[in-house]
């Protein structure tokens, strides 16, 4: 009842939340930055890489668009088919591989 | 049977987890209970450009896994040379900043809109579109070095072929959605700081009466716009 209550307003938190979030969304894109900077290479390049862009995204869509307050069906509606996504992915990660080892197998390299 | 239905209706409010969706859906009325048609239609209007995006990305995805010759380095490509240093990124880095911090000003806005604070409500507005002009600014000067360079969507000096029409295709469609943004922005902060949303005035073009829930519904925009670069800042350039 207490989100009704909240919607009925409109979404009303404080202006420090928001500034919190500010402060975090800075600090993981300089993170993601020197991930750059200093020349990280591999598995930890790539790790951190995800780990930055997952943390970043995840505070904007809780907080600035506020849904971390909305009814769960909506919540629901929103980031389920998002899975679809990741299905698209790894289908084409295959899909990629293959076009790469006839283009090696079949044209050479450099081709 | 209205009796039975008005009970059926009061049992799934107080439902929570998966079991309150399964009432929302099921219950013949608007499944998303508490949220404006406004709001619900952005929401849905933000997933179908987040497929847009995510095909732009999964296709630049499979050029660069599938094709045999190196992907340009985009740390040295994206490098500006600041006082006699070379700095890899350092643009692109500038203009996440700029981008997040437009984000936090138009959360903001919000914030101010619903406490019927116009006058901060319309400034941090303006300054929010202030920031994504900015935006779009850095970008057009970072297209105009590139094309200087000899990148076009058919190829360019270092690499893969694929490396610019995937640039141009993907920054140039975030690019366009920061600036019909921006254009939105200035409508909007317009209308709050006339008091349409307060004297109840018809808006323009839909002759509908507006409330400060717009607001809100132009910031789920923009910060989609943010949330874009995001992943372009993972994907594209720090990959």
């Amino acid at each position: 009842m207490a989100q009704a209550t909240a919607h009925a307003q409109g979404q009303q938190h404080p202006i420090k939340l928001y500034l919190v979030v500010w402060a975090w969304l800075f600090i993981l894109s300089a993170c993601s930055y020197f991930v750059d900077y200093f020349q990280l290479q591999g598995l930890l390049r790539y790790s951190l890489i995800l780990l930055f862009m997952m943390l970043k995204a995840g505070l904007i869509v809780a907080v600035f668009m506020h849904m971390a307050w909305e009814r769960l069906s909506l919540v629901y509606a929103i980031l389920v088919p998002i899975s679809a996504v990741l299905v698209f992915v790894a289908i084409m990660v295959l899909e990629a591989d293959y076009t790469l080892f006839s283009r090696i197998s079949f044209f050479g390299t450099g081709s | 049977m209205v009796d039975h239905a008005l009970t059926g209706v009061a049992t799934s409010a107080e439902s929570s987890g998966l079991k309150s969706v399964a009432a929302d859906f099921s219950s013949d009325r608007k499944a998303f209970r508490n949220v404006s048609w406004g709001k619900a239609m952005m929401w849905i209007f933000l997933l179908s450009d987040t497929f847009v995006f995510s095909c732009f990305l999964i296709s630049y995805m499979t050029a660069r896994m599938s094709t045999t010759v190196p992907w340009p380095n985009p740390s040295e490509v994206f490098a500006l040379t600041i006082a006699g240093k070379s700095l890899p990124l350092i643009l692109i880095a500038i203009m996440t900043f700029v981008l997040i911090s437009s984000s936090g000003t138009m959360a903001m806005a919000v914030n101010f809109g619903y406490r019927r604070d116009r006058r901060k409500t319309a400034i941090l507005m303006l300054l929010t579109a202030l920031l994504g002009a900015t935006f779009v600014g850095m970008q057009a000067f970072e297209w105009t070095k590139l094309i200087h360079e000899g990148v076009r969507p058919w190829g360019n000096p270092w690499g893969a072929a694929q490396f610019g029409s995937s640039f141009f295709m993907i920054t140039g469609f975030h690019g366009t959605h920061v600036s019909i943004g921006v254009i939105f922005l200035l409508i909007i902060a317009r209308k709050v700081w006339r008091g349409d949303y307060d004297s109840q005035a018809r808006g323009f073009f839909t002759s509908r009466k507006g409330n400060y829930e717009s607001v809100e519904i132009m910031g789920l925009y923009w910060h989609f716009v943010d949330l874009v670069w995001v992943f372009i800042f993972a994907f594209f350039y720090l990959w």
